[in-house]
This record gives structure tokens, C-alpha cells and sequence, in this order.
């Protein structure tokens, strides 16, 4: 833990002043994330932001008939809000799948985007790792790799981002709304978190002078076909091996439209437009939904202790397709996987 | 003893609501004036030497008080045996901050003590430390064909009784394989501190976080040279431990060493993740033969366990032994090997060795029950031993036969279809499979203090520890018995070296031990209490013996009834305000018979086969452990240990990157223990189990029992559902899918 200076913003404008002027400045909120790495020496911030008085805590309706959803809002509240239960249960499902009930009381949307991996290298300050230290090298591509990636990965970083939340969004199509000093923009979801490549020190998108003020989600919101499926070690609290959102609009028995996003796969909520072509059109059955899982993972791979994962994807895809398309999501409260 | 009213009731924890209330302090959270606070660094090699460490970074930190290593540490002790416990293996005791020598990762090789507990963890992240490193092996698996048999400690762990060889050849029903278990990690939730109060005078108060004040006390003394009457060691409160504050954790001598040099009061606590660097249960790996006759009747029964320990010291407790307490058997060959790593010691964790052993035992039990195609349960009630083989002892009382039977009767075992994959809820596999359970009762010597005051109160002291299991409740409600008053009239005082002597609290031997000790000094006040009120003038209890007397409800009353004399009356005929008694007990080390207490475990899994996920929604232990004192307190013990053994049938390990010689898993997220989601229906049963024998209060101990066994009866549950035997802890979901 280094020392910092802190610092109250007062609003959204100076906010984006603050960061812009000092690089090495860090927004602070529900601080779930932050405040563990920092204690581990992972985040070495030179001043905290405090943002947590800023107005970003509402959920409104959108224009053009979608949901804007403040930065700050709890992921307790957002899963709870009734306008989430009612028009985006997928979200709601996905909120309540992630950390625990503590938790949730105090990650906003916004930290939850911006949460960094799980990855064990990248905690321990005593090995090499290529987010924490560009250049040091990536020691879980022939390490314990167990909770690491499967698609997408590089060979600089096999890491994962662990949200819950933001495979649901991707899932949705959700947008990024951010403010800097060159005013503000909307970042579609599927373009906000970026694969390693040869950075895996960059997670986002997201510029370092600017601040997340809300995510907006589209009308569009499958509140009838879908279900958040989380196959992790444990039966609550623990990081998704695998996750898969999915969400379908049908038309009797055969597919419309189809939605289907993964956590706990790949550096970024993982969306392949192939596979959701290959639903599009098809029936309903458990065998459109073996070809899509087969089209999502064509190109993955494991790491030896995470081979098994792409099997348990290939599964859990299917049977998050067969939850939606049955109309019976996956329960929360309820482990026992339906 | 007869059925009273205070023993045997299901009592709250006397200590309940100073817990809740946080009225109770645990060992960080003692503040005294001029508190200094010290941050630990620990080696990121796992093997070598330090070159160098370079503190100026961090002494210029303003706050920054002093920066110790082992280049200018204070004197300590030099020989390795200073360093020795009461709880420590055979070898050469870690030192900590001693030399420039790192023998694991994670070694303490530092301590930064600032003004405020921030600025020593920022400093601390200011040394710079050049290493010499050395190749290290931490790779259990590739050291397997070096594993040695270890002697050096005294016990047997090896047996052979007739041929298990050849009649492993000729049996007819065969059962071989291997079990493996990774390394596991306590993980209580209170971190290990010590708070050290400098009194001014040389004399050092420690509040630490510890299962035995006197162990470290008389620790303290020798490696820093002090005198017992200089160092007062206190625990009262400790926040779970399950074995891993046995031995003096490092915590406590850099405090004390800090405190000296500085001559001020220094707190040090360890973070979460410096806690994977203290002692663990050793990963192992178990290879069993066993053979039988077609009747299930076992003719041949083989255990090799081998183990994990450091290069410094032979860790190892009873692994292999327990078969031939739980089963009868001719031809037997039992041993139990020793792999040395480049690691800290492992250590004891709740019910060590049996724990391990138990769980290949009776998962090739279950194994064998599908070879020779008998119920499990029938299995075990063919093989029943009224004998322990290893000692070729009768038991003083084992009522293992009724825990199998009532348990069984609880959990349905006769509606249980015996062919696997048989069984379905849904689309969900059910399994039910089941285990046995043993583990020692064991007693040592121990001494308590009984105060009794003429009002009526009662005082009882001892230096044991309660980290956890009830412990002030059970000497409250042992001392108001014995005595003869009532339960709130009683104080309990613990975890304090100055007490009366006392051993570590663990190994499921306090309650036999202390409560023994205070039977003894309880008697000893009555003896006197009688004297007195015989003094008195027309004393009605003149001319009677103490037999012929009973204590209760305050009075001494003749047991031919009529006459009797309050507490109170003879306490003021004989002038006194309080009688204050001291006694030890011992357990009969001539005893003709063996001690142990038994269980039997059913368990039920329900699985999502093609997801790999496992529920164990219902558990049934039924618990023979003589007499129970205390049925809510008693039986927390086993549900808790019951969840532990959820936890090590599918979820914990620690895992190791050989690479770095360095455990992986060094946090509650990445760690996992069962949650509640993870924790059904646990039923315990309290089998009655009369023992005479064992010791005046026919008690036995629970803090283990619940935890041995209950792996194994869900690892067989698992393969009752899917018909894929699993033979490495934790079960998780890639090893299911991959069975």
C-alpha cells in the first residue's frame, strides 16, 4: 500500500479536471476492487478521487425507450430496481449471480465495468505478470491456469475479466456513456472492454482523463426468453468458470433473434455474432444450440488446467439456450441448475 | 456421574454476548498507549539466501520507527531446540529473522514497525531485497519415489500384522487404488497478531492470537532468554484456529522482539495472504489394497500414505492406523512415508492424520462394497472390530454399532437403491453414500483453580484457550455442577499463562482434560467446605463422611437425608469468604483399554451431471463421544466440522506454481470454503454411550470426530450418483466431467 493523497470531486466536470491532471490519479467509489489492490501493492494511485457524491446514482428512462443507468448506482439497487426485474431480468440474474449480498451493497455499475482480473499472477507482486508490469511476462499461460481464458487470449495475457453484470449488457447491447475533456461520447458495450494483445496492461477502451456516467441500455430487452447460467467452484460467491447469457425473441419454435454472451472465457465479455447468426432463423432445439456452442468455440483453447473449460462452455451454452428458450431462467436464489 | 440438570442441557455460550457485542477483544484489538505497529515482509523465493536489503526507502518514511532483519535483529536464542514447542514435530524449529537462509516462500524476513500500521505496510513495500537463489523443489508428485520412512519422532506409524501380501493374492474380491488430497489451509477467520504492552519494567504483556498461552509463554522465554514470571501470554478470546495457533506463529516473537529493542508496546499482525505462509494440512497421496472374502469379510488390508513435510521438520500425526481400530483383519500392512519439500512445516489442522487416513479408508471400504457387491453399511457391520489391533486393546466403550444404526434409520439407508446411476430428482443424479468415522479421546494433564466465595459464586480458572467450541460454557456448566450451584453464580476465567497450567487447547482433549482438573479442585473446596460446617456448633452434619454428603443448590446436604448446611452458614461459621482450591489431573496412562470416539456419516448428493455441479443437500452424522455435556454446544462442534468436511470433499485447495516453489491461492475469493449456499440439511445424533472408564466424567471430546469421515461418505455419494469414482480432493467440477 503506497501513500496517496484524496480527493472529494465535487461534479462531474471536475471530476474529468482531476484525472486529467495527474496520470496517475484513480476515480474511487464503491472501491470493492481498488482498495484490494491497493492494499496488495498492485495499484499504487497516486491520489484517490472520491466520486461517490456525484449525481450518477439515478435510473431513468431513456428517449428512446431504453433504461439509463447511473454510474454510481449499487449493483444491490440495479438488481432490485423494478424496472430491472421487470424489463431486464437477464441484468437483474447476472447482478445477483456476482460477489456476494456485501458486496453488491457497495460495487457500482461503473467500478463493476472497470474491475481487473482474478488472475492469481496478477495479485502476487512476487511474479512476473504482464498486466501488473508490462513486459515481466505472462506466468499463467504455463501456470495455474484453471479460472483463465479460452478465447481470445494472447500470448502476453490469458487473463479474464470476472464480471457478472457486464455479460449481461454485452448481451443487451448496452452503451458506455463517458465524459472528458473533449466533451462526452457512447461506447457501444462490445467495443468498451478490449482483448490483451500485445497490451494486456489496457483492459478498456475507456480514455484515462475520461469518467463512466452511466450505461444505457437499449428498448430492446428479452424479458421473456433468457437466462444467466453461472457454472463456478463453489455454489455462491466464487469468480464464473464459465457464464453464458442468453437471451432469444422467438417466433413459436423458431429462433428470431438470439443473444448470446460469455463470462469467465475470455480478457472481455465474450460475444461472437457467428454463433448468434447460426440461432437466427434456426428452431428451437438443443441441437441449434450444440451448432452455435460449436461455431462460439471453434477457435478456443486451454492452458492445461483450463482445457476442461471448453467443454463445460460448449454444455452450459446449451443449457442457458435451453433455460431461455424454455422460458425457466436460471434462479439465484435457487443453486439447483435447472 | 448421574443426569443432572445443568450437564446435558442444550446451553448457550456463556461468552455469546460479549462475542456478538464485540465486548469481547481479540488478540489486534488491544490498544495501549504508545502502540508501535509492525508490518511483515515475507521472501518471494522459495529457497536461497538474502544478499542484501537495502532499508534507507523505507526508514525515510515519515513514522518509520525501525526496520529489523536478521542483520540487526536483537539477540535471540541460537540452537534450534530453543525454538521447540510443545506442539512441534521432530527436526529443527523455524527461526525466524534469525539468518539469512530462506527455506519457503513466504518466510518472514523483515519487520517494519511505524507510528500507524499504514506506514509500516508502505514502507515495507520500500525495502529492496536481493536474493541468492537456489533451486527449490516443491513438486510432490516428482519427489513421490523419495519418500522416506521418518522414526526420528518416536511413534509408530508403520504396522504389519501376518500376511498382507499373499493374501491379497489369493482373495477372492480385490480392491486397489490411490487417493490424493492437495494442500489445505485453515483459514480461520481472525487473522493471527500479537500485541505486545511493554509494562516499563522488562516485564511483557502479550495478547495473541494463539490455542495456548503457557506453549507460548514458555516459547518467549527461551528464544529470548526471559524469565517465565517476565511474560504474561493472554488469549481469552481467539477467533478459530483449527489447529493452525497449536504452535507460536512468527507474529508473536517479532512482536516481542520489536517491543524489546524499542522498549515500547508493538502490534503485528499478519495479513490474509501472509496467513498461506503458516503451517497447512499436507497434500497426500494414498495407495490401498484390500482384499476380501466373497462375504465382504476382509482378509487383506494394505496403506501406504505419503506425506509432506518441510526440510527442516518431520511433520507427520496417525494416518494409516485407523483401520485396524475400525476393522478386523489378519493380515495387515500399514505405512506411512515422508516426501520433504521445500515449504514451510505443515501442521496440525482439525482431526490431523485421521482426517486423510480416514478418507482413503473408507472410500476403498466403499470401492470394496461394489467388489463383492454387499451394502456399504453391511460392509462395515461384517469387518466391526471390538478390538483395537494396532494395541490389541478392548475399548473402554464404543458405540460405533448404534451410530451406524441410528444414523442409517435417520437418513432412509434402507430405501437406498444400490446400483449407481439408479437414483434421480429431475434430470439431477442423487447418491447416497456413507463413511465411518474415528478419532482419539484423548486426555493429558492439566490443573484448574476452583474460587468459591461465601456468597455463593464460584470461580473457575485454567490456562487453557477457547478458540471457538465452547469451552467457558462447558467449565461454567462442569464447575456449577460439580460444585453444587448455580449456573449464572459461575465466572470462568481462561487464556492466561498466569492461570493454572494447562496444555494447547486442541486435539479434542480439553473438555477430559481441564474438566478433570476442575473435579479435582471442585472436590478439594468441598472437602474443606465440610470441615468448616462441621466446626460449627450442633452442626447437624457432624460425624459425616465426605461420601455421605452430596453438594447441591448451594447446601451440603446428608445423603440419608434430613440434615443439611447452606454453603453460606459454614462459610461463616468458619470465618472465611472464600475457599480457593488448585488441582491437576492425569489422564491413567495403565489404562487396559482403548480410547476413541466413533461416528457414522450418510450423506446425499444431487448432481447436474452434464454441468459437473454437485449439491450435498442432507448430511446425517450420528456421534458416539461418551458423555455429552452440552447438546447445542456439542453439536455446533459437528456441524461445523461437518461443513469442513464439505469443504475438503469439493472445494479446498491451495495451489502450487512449482515454477516459484510458491502457493498460489493466497485469498478468501480464489480459496474456497463452503458458503451457505453450499451447506444444506446437517443433522448430528448424539448416540448414548455410557463410559466409566475413560475418566470420572465419561467425557470424550467432539471438536474433531465431525470432520473425519464426512469426505469419504460424499466422495461415495458421488459415485453412487454417477457411477464415476473420483479419487482426488476437492471433487470440483472438471475432475467429475473428466471421471
Amino acid at each position: 500500500m503506497n501513500n496517496f493523497d484524496y480527493a472529494r470531486a465535487t461534479d462531474v466536470a471536475d471530476a474529468v479536471r482531476r484525472i486529467a491532471a495527474d496520470a496517475n490519479a484513480r476515480f474511487v467509489a464503491g472501491g470493492t476492487n481498488l482498495v484490494d489492490l491497493i492494499k496488495e501493492g498492485v495499484a499504487r494511485p497516486s491520489r484517490l478521487i472520491d466520486i461517490t457524491h456525484l449525481p450518477l446514482d439515478r435510473v431513468e428512462d431513456a428517449a428512446d425507450g431504453g433504461l439509463r443507468i447511473g454510474a454510481l448506482v449499487r449493483n444491490s439497487d440495479l438488481a432490485w430496481h423494478p424496472q430491472i426485474e421487470a424489463r431486464y431480468p437477464l441484468l437483474a440474474s447476472a447482478l445477483l449471480a456476482g460477489a456476494s449480498a456485501q458486496l453488491r451493497n457497495m460495487a457500482t455499475t461503473g467500478g463493476n465495468l472497470l474491475q481487473r482480473t482474478r488472475c492469481f499472477y496478477f495479485y502476487d507482486t512476487t511474479t512476473p505478470c504482464n498486466k501488473r508490469e508490462p513486459g515481466s511476462g505472462c506466468s499463467a499461460r504455463d501456470g495455474v491456469n484453471r479460472m483463465h481464458a479460452i478465447l481470445g487470449a494472447s500470448e502476453h495475457c490469458i487473463a479474464v475479466h470476472p464480471s457478472d453484470m457486464c455479460v449481461a449488457l454485452a448481451a443487451l447491447e448496452a452503451r458506455v456513456l463517458a465524459t472528458g475533456p473533449e466533451g462526452d461520447r457512447s461506447i457501444p458495450f462490445a467495443e468498451f472492454h478490449r482483448l490483451p494483445g500485445d497490451r494486456p496492461e489496457i483492459d478498456t477502451t475507456l480514455r484515462a482523463d475520461e469518467i463512466i456516467t452511466a450505461v444505457e441500455l437499449p428498448a430492446k430487452c428479452f424479458a421473456k426468453n433468457y437466462s444467466y447460467l453461472k457454472v463456478r467452484d463453489r455454489l455462491s460467491y466464487a469468480f464464473a468458470l464459465v457464464s453464458v447469457a442468453a437471451a432469444l425473441d422467438l417466433d413459436g419454435g423458431s429462433i428470431k433473434e438470439a443473444r448470446l454472451a460469455l463470462g469467465g472465457v475470455a480478457h472481455k465479455p465474450w460475444r461472437n455474432r457467428a454463433a448468434e447468426d447460426a440461432l437466427t432463423g434456426a428452431p428451437a432445439t438443443r441441437e441449434s444450440f450444440a451448432r452455435a456452442a460449436d461455431v462460439l468455440l471453434r477457435e478456443a483453447r486451454g492452458y492445461g488446467h483450463n482445457d476442461f473449460k471448453i467443454d463445460l462452455a460448449r454444455r452450459a451454452i446449451v443449457r442457458a439456450l435451453t433455460q431461455a428458450a424454455a422460458g425457466t431462467p436460471q434462479s439465484q436464489a435457487d443453486k439447483r441448475i435447472r | 456421574m448421574t443426569a443432572t440438570s445443568i450437564l446435558g442441557k442444550p446451553t448457550s455460550r456463556i461468552d455469546g454476548r460479549a462475542k456478538v457485542t464485540g465486548a469481547a477483544k481479540y488478540a489486534a484489538e488491544h490498544n495501549v498507549p504508545e502502540l508501535a505497529h509492525g508490518f511483515v515482509v515475507t521472501s518471494a523465493i522459495a529457497k536461497g539466501r538474502i544478499a542484501q536489503i537495502d532499508m534507507a526507502d523505507a526508514l525515510a518514511v515519515d513514522g518509520v520507527i525501525a526496520v529489523f532483519t536478521h542483520s540487526n535483529r536483537p539477540k535471540m536464542a541460537a540452537s534450534h531446540e530453543k525454538y521447540s514447542d510443545d506442539v512441534a514435530p521432530a527436526g529443527k524449529p523455524f527461526r525466524p529473522l534469525y539468518d539469512d537462509r530462506i527455506c519457503f516462500s513466504f518466510q518472514p524476513i523483515a519487520l517494519v514497525v511505524a507510528e500507524e500500521p499504514e506506514i509500516a505496510r508502505f514502507a515495507a513495500s520500500l525495502l529492496h531485497i536481493d536474493y541468492e537463489q537456489e533451486p527449490h523443489e516443491t513438486d510432490f508428485e516428482k519427489q513421490r519415489d523419495h519418500a522416506f520412512v521418518f522414526k526420528g519422532d518416536g511413534e509408530n506409524h508403520s504396522h504389519k500384522r501376518g500376511k498382507a501380501d499373499k493374501a491379497f493374492a489369493d482373495a477372492p474380491v480385490k480392491v486397489a487404488a490411490e487417493y490424493r488430497m492437495e494442500v489445505e489451509h485453515h483459514n480461520p477467520m481472525e487473522m493471527f497478531g500479537a500485541t505486545a504492552v511493554w509494562e516499563g519494567d522488562g516485564r511483557i504483556t502479550v495478547h495473541d492470537k494463539t490455542q495456548g498461552p503457557v506453549n507460548c509463554r514458555d516459547y518467549l522465554a527461551n528464544v529470548f532468554g526471559m524469565k517465565a514470571d517476565e511474560l504474561r501470554v493472554l488469549n481469552p478470546y481467539v477467533g478459530g484456529a483449527f489447529g493452525s495457533g497449536l504452535r507460536p506463529q512468527y507474529e508473536l516473537p517479532l512482536a516481542v522482539l520489536a517491543a524489546r529493542a524499542l522498549k515500547r508496546s508493538v502490534r503485528v499482525t499478519l495479513t490474509r495472504q501472509q496467513m498461506f505462509g503458516l503451517g497447512y494440512r499436507a497434500g497426500n497421496i494414498q495407495s490401498l489394497k484390500l482384499g476380501a472374502e466373497r462375504d465382504g469379510r476382509l482378509t487383506s488390508f494394505a496403506h501406504e500414505f505419503i506425506g509432506m513435510t518441510s526440510q527442516f521438520e518431520a511433520f507427520q500425526r496417525t494416518c494409516v492406523a485407523w483401520s485396524s481400530q475400525l476393522y478386523k483383519c489378519a493380515n495387515t500392512d500399514l505405512v506411512q512415508k515422508l516426501v520433504r519439500l521445500d515449504q514451510n512445516s505443515p501442521c496440525d489442522m482439525r482431526a490431523p492424520g485421521g482426517c486423510e487416513g480416514v478418507y482413503a479408508i473408507e472410500c476403498a471400504m466403499d470401492e470394496l462394497s461394489y467388489a463383492a457387491n454387499i451394502d456399504p453399511l453391511e460392509l462395515r457391520l461384517v469387518n466391526y472390530s471390538d478390538r483395537d489391533q494396532m494395541e490389541d486393546k478392548p475399548y473402554s466403550s464404543k458405540e460405533l454399532r448404534e451410530c451406524y444404526r441410528q444414523a442409517a434409520e435417520r437418513f432412509g439407508w434402507s430405501k437406498r437403491n444400490p446400483r449407481p446411476r439408479s437414483m434421480k430428482d429431475g434430470h439431477e443424479l442423487v447418491g447416497w453414500g456413507m463413511a465411518s468415522g474415528i478419532w482419539e479421546a484423548m486426555q493429558l494433564e492439566a490443573s484448574a483453580r476452583a474460587v468459591l466465595g461465601a456468597n455463593g459464586s464460584l470461580e473457575i480458572a485454567s490456562a487453557t484457550a477457547d478458540i471457538g467450541p465452547g469451552t467457558y460454557t462447558m467449565m461454567a456448566q462442569l464447575g456449577a455442577e460439580l460444585m453444587g450451584v448455580p449456573l449464572d453464580n459461575v465466572t470462568v476465567k481462561l487464556g492466561d499463562s498466569d492461570l493454572p497450567q494447562a496444555p494447547v487447547e486442541g486435539g479434542s482433549f480439553t473438555t477430559a482434560s481441564v474438566g478433570s482438573a476442575i473435579a479435582a479442585a471442585c472436590r478439594a473446596v468441598q472437602k474443606d467446605l465440610l470441615r468448616v460446617a462441621q466446626k460449627a456448633a450442633g452442626s447437624p452434619l457432624k460425624g459425616a463422611k465426605f461420601a455421605d454428603v452430596e453438594f447441591a443448590d448451594g447446601r451440603i446436604r446428608r445423603k440419608d437425608g434430613g440434615a443439611e448446611v447452606s454453603f453460606a452458614d459454614a462459610m461463616r461459621a468458619g470465618k472465611l469468604d472464600r475457599i480457593e482450591k488448585e488441582a491437576s489431573a492425569a489422564p491413567n496412562d495403565k489404562s487396559k483399554f482403548a480410547h476413541y470416539t466413533h461416528s457414522a456419516i450418510f450423506a446425499e448428493v444431487k448432481i447436474d451431471e452434464e454441468l459437473g455441479v454437485i449439491r450435498v443437500t442432507r448430511v446425517v452424522n450420528a456421534v458416539a463421544a461418551g458423555r455429552i455435556l452440552n447438546p447445542k454446544i456439542a453439536g455446533s462442534q459437528i456441524l461445523g466440522a461437518i461443513v469442513g468436511g464439505i469443504g475438503m470433499a469439493l472445494h479446498e485447495e491451495t495451489l502450487t506454481d512449482h515454477r516459484f516453489g510458491r502457493f498460489m491461492v493466497h485469498n478468501l475469493a480464489d480459496y474456497h470454503v463452503p458458503v451457505n449456499a453450499d451447506v444444506h440439511g446437517i443433522e448430528v445424533i448424539f448416540v448414548d454411550e455410557q463410559d466409566d472408564e475413560i475418566n470420572p466424567l465419561g467425557v470424550k471430546g467432539v471438536g474433531e470426530i465431525g470432520i473425519v469421515g464426512t469426505a469419504a461418505a460424499i466422495a461415495n455419494a458421488i459415485y453412487h450418483a454417477t457411477g464415476k469414482r473420483v479419487r482426488d480432493l476437492p471433487i470440483t467440477i472438471d475432475k467429475v466431467m473428466r471421471a
